[in-house]
């Protein structure tokens, strides 16, 4: 008897236990926009603070910064602990930045538009230009960013533009514009990779048909919409392997980030080009978050990534330009490579800022692209 | 003498009951925290609105069920269950053969056929549907052994050779265990009566085989419906499937109510697979 009675309850206590604990788990969560705060003033920060009560968490992407930055910067800035965490994507940073997880961090990368909707919530901290000196390393151009005029609360950390990256060795005429893409002749049917993730999906036709990269107006989104589907057909969707299919001759032209196109490959067959209707530009940024306790710390630490020699290991290492003058001169830009694309190059492009709710257009256009 | 570890008496009932506490009690915890949990989130996260950033924003919405019937979400739904529909018949062509055979060969040979079955599980997943584009691609090892140029990479049939090629042996395996089951002596006595082959497997052999079909189906249809892996990879991102849409709209969207409002809609569809699959093991 007691047995029966005993294993009937059994699947209630499980689904009981189950539905506590995840309503615990949700209530644990804070809404993330339900409020929002206009950006706050700036705190008051003293530049003479003992560091070494403040210890730093930082969040960044992966193999974004050199390995020993921990060690270093926790030597040079005498803070009692610097620990580095990582991100996978930008949408990853936010969902940790704009729910209570973000308490812990003090600085995080995110990209320009991210930063920008960071702010707008009122989660950042303004940057203190007179503790980071070095601010005068970076390029004039590199204050003029349309979504941070005047480094008001994001510094850039890397920057870079995107093109396509094509085989010179395969393609009958090097190509020039968007519609090289969107319309490849018959000798690159399907060996023509375009970018899937959302905004960059509709750059090429945007571009083509001169509307700006961060167009909300349905009517515009429609219009590439039809280009992508035209073009669909005859092109394969590729954000992560493109450049080893250009490699192996399995795509002669695909749309890229700069700083993914194989330029300089040993067998310097692969070439990168900015397409006459122009494109974007890509920033990536050090933001501190508003939520931090240790702000001048933080603000240290970014003045130290500023340093000519730790800034320029990102352009040296992993091929990134970074926006600072200082470090620029010191890299060796190796023959083919895009590091030599200039600031007033890049500043031809339209910088992606964030589009709030109207992002779910997008979102919607990649799902159709795809679904079709 | 004296015995040791002599167990002290304790009442029958109370044994029962700490046994069953000690022997159940990690499992279900286990599936209260890993499994159930997950599920009530999930099933919770479907009537709130999404955060800007992901996330959910605690306001009661029925709108998630409204855009499940958008034509353009119906439309993910269909090729992915057209995929997975044509991967499981080719899979139980292909399997049944396979399983009725290996169910026939000697005992050695038999552990070796089996261990054959499962060897690939042995490799990545991932690594053997990259293998796939090296065989499938424009110039690669297909084309150039035939000396043809078919497009065989980046559309549908890629992906079902994928589904195919990686949920085959969950196929063969219930299948085996089904024909492995039966008893000779039924075909024979068949064979005695005087069925011809084709009639003793029509009348005898499939239909007690049948909860093995079924158990077959269902083990290749359901993770075939739900994989994004291999229509990204050997479908070239061309074709957007129940997977590709839900991690899309966890990853790339953040748009968790909606991603989980789709990924309710595919547990609903494994449910009534599953009821289908208990009645006809039921009925065998």
């Amino acid at each position: 008897m007691s047995r029966i009675r005993y294993t009937r309850r059994l699947p209630v206590v499980v689904v009981a236990t189950g539905l506590a604990l995840a309503v615990a788990a949700c209530g644990g969560e804070s809404s993330t926009d339900s409020a929002k705060p206009a950006p706050s003033a700036a705190a008051q920060l003293d530049a003479k603070a003992d560091l070494s009560k403040q210890s730093l968490t930082v969040t960044v992407w992966p193999g974004y910064t050199p390995k020993e930055l921990a060690e270093k910067a926790k030597a040079e800035l005498k803070v009692s602990k610097v620990d580095i965490v990582e991100h996978d994507t930008n949408e990853t940073a936010m969902a940790k930045l704009t729910t209570q997880a973000g308490e812990s961090i003090d600085v995080a990368f995110v990209s320009g538009q991210y930063a920008q909707a960071l702010n707008e919530q009122g989660l950042l901290e303004p940057i203190h230009p007179e503790l980071i000196p070095n601010l005068s390393n970076l390029y004039p151009e590199a204050t003029q960013l349309s979504y941070d005029k005047g480094n008001k609360f994001s510094v850039p950390y890397t920057w870079g533009t995107t093109g396509i990256c094509y085989r010179s060795d395969l393609v009958k005429a090097e190509p020039k514009s968007w519609n090289d893409i969107l319309k490849p002749p018959a000798w690159a049917d399907k060996k023509v990779t375009m970018l899937a993730t959302e905004r960059w999906l509709a750059l090429p036709a945007l571009k083509v048909l001169k509307f700006s990269v961060n167009t909300t107006k349905d009517e515009e989104i429609a219009k590439a919409k039809e280009l992508l589907l035209a073009a669909k057909p005859h092109v394969i969707y590729d954000d992560v392997t493109f450049g080893q299919k250009l490699q192996s001759g399995e795509a002669v032209m695909s749309e890229a980030w700069d700083g993914w196109c194989p330029t300089t490959d040993a067998k310097k067959n692969i070439k990168f080009v900015v397409p006459s209707e122009g494109s974007d530009l890509w920033v990536d940024t050090m933001v501190i978050m508003k939520s931090s306790k240790n702000k001048e710390a933080a603000h240290a630490l970014i003045n130290y990534i500023l340093n000519p020699e730790i800034h320029s290991w990102a352009a040296a290492n992993i091929n990134y330009k970074v926006p600072n003058k200082a470090a620029m001169d010191k890299v060796e830009v190796p023959e083919g490579s895009l590091l030599g694309i200039s600031p007033a190059e890049l500043l031809n492009g339209e910088a992606a800022i964030d589009l709030g709710e109207a992002s779910v257009k997008y979102t919607r256009l990649s799902t159709e692209v795809a679904a079709k | 003498m004296k015995v040791v570890g002599k167990p002290r008496p304790v009442s029958p009932r109370w044994g029962r009951r700490l046994g069953a506490f000690v022997f159940l009690g990690p499992g279900v915890a286990y599936l209260a925290v890993l499994l159930l949990v997950p599920l009530a989130l999930i099933l919770s996260y479907t009537v709130f609105r999404r955060g800007r950033f992901g996330g959910i924003v605690y306001e009661f919405t029925t709108e998630n069920f409204s855009r499940l019937f958008d034509p353009l979400y119906l439309d993910v739904v269909l090729t992915s269950i057209k995929l997975a529909t044509l991967t499981t018949v080719f899979a139980l062509l292909l399997g049944y053969p396979t399983a009725y055979l290996i169910a026939r060969l000697p005992r050695t040979w038999k552990t070796v056929a089996l261990v054959a079955i499962v060897l690939p599980f042995w490799t990545n997943f991932i690594i053997r549907v990259y293998a796939w584009t090296i065989l499938l691609s424009g110039p690669g090892l297909i084309n150039s052994a035939l000396g043809t140029q078919m497009e065989l990479l980046y559309n549908h049939g890629a992906i079902v050779t994928g589904l195919l090629y990686s949920y085959l042996p969950l196929m063969v395996l219930p299948l085996y265990a089904a024909i492995e089951k039966l008893d000779p002596q039924l075909r024979e006595a068949s064979a005695n009566l005087g069925a011809s082959a084709f009639t003793t497997f029509r009348r005898v052999t499939l239909p007690l085989t049948l909860p093995g079909v079924a158990t077959g189906c269902l083990f290749v249809f359901v993770p075939s419906f739900g994989n994004f892996v291999i229509p990204e990879i050997l479908g070239g991102g061309r074709t957007a499937t129940v997977g590709t849409l839900i991690r899309a709209e966890f990853l790339k969207s953040r748009d968790w109510p909606f991603g989980s409002t789709l990924a309710l809609a595919v547990i609903l569809v494994l449910i009534v697979l599953l009821v289908i699959q208990s009645w006809v093991s039921r009925r065998g």
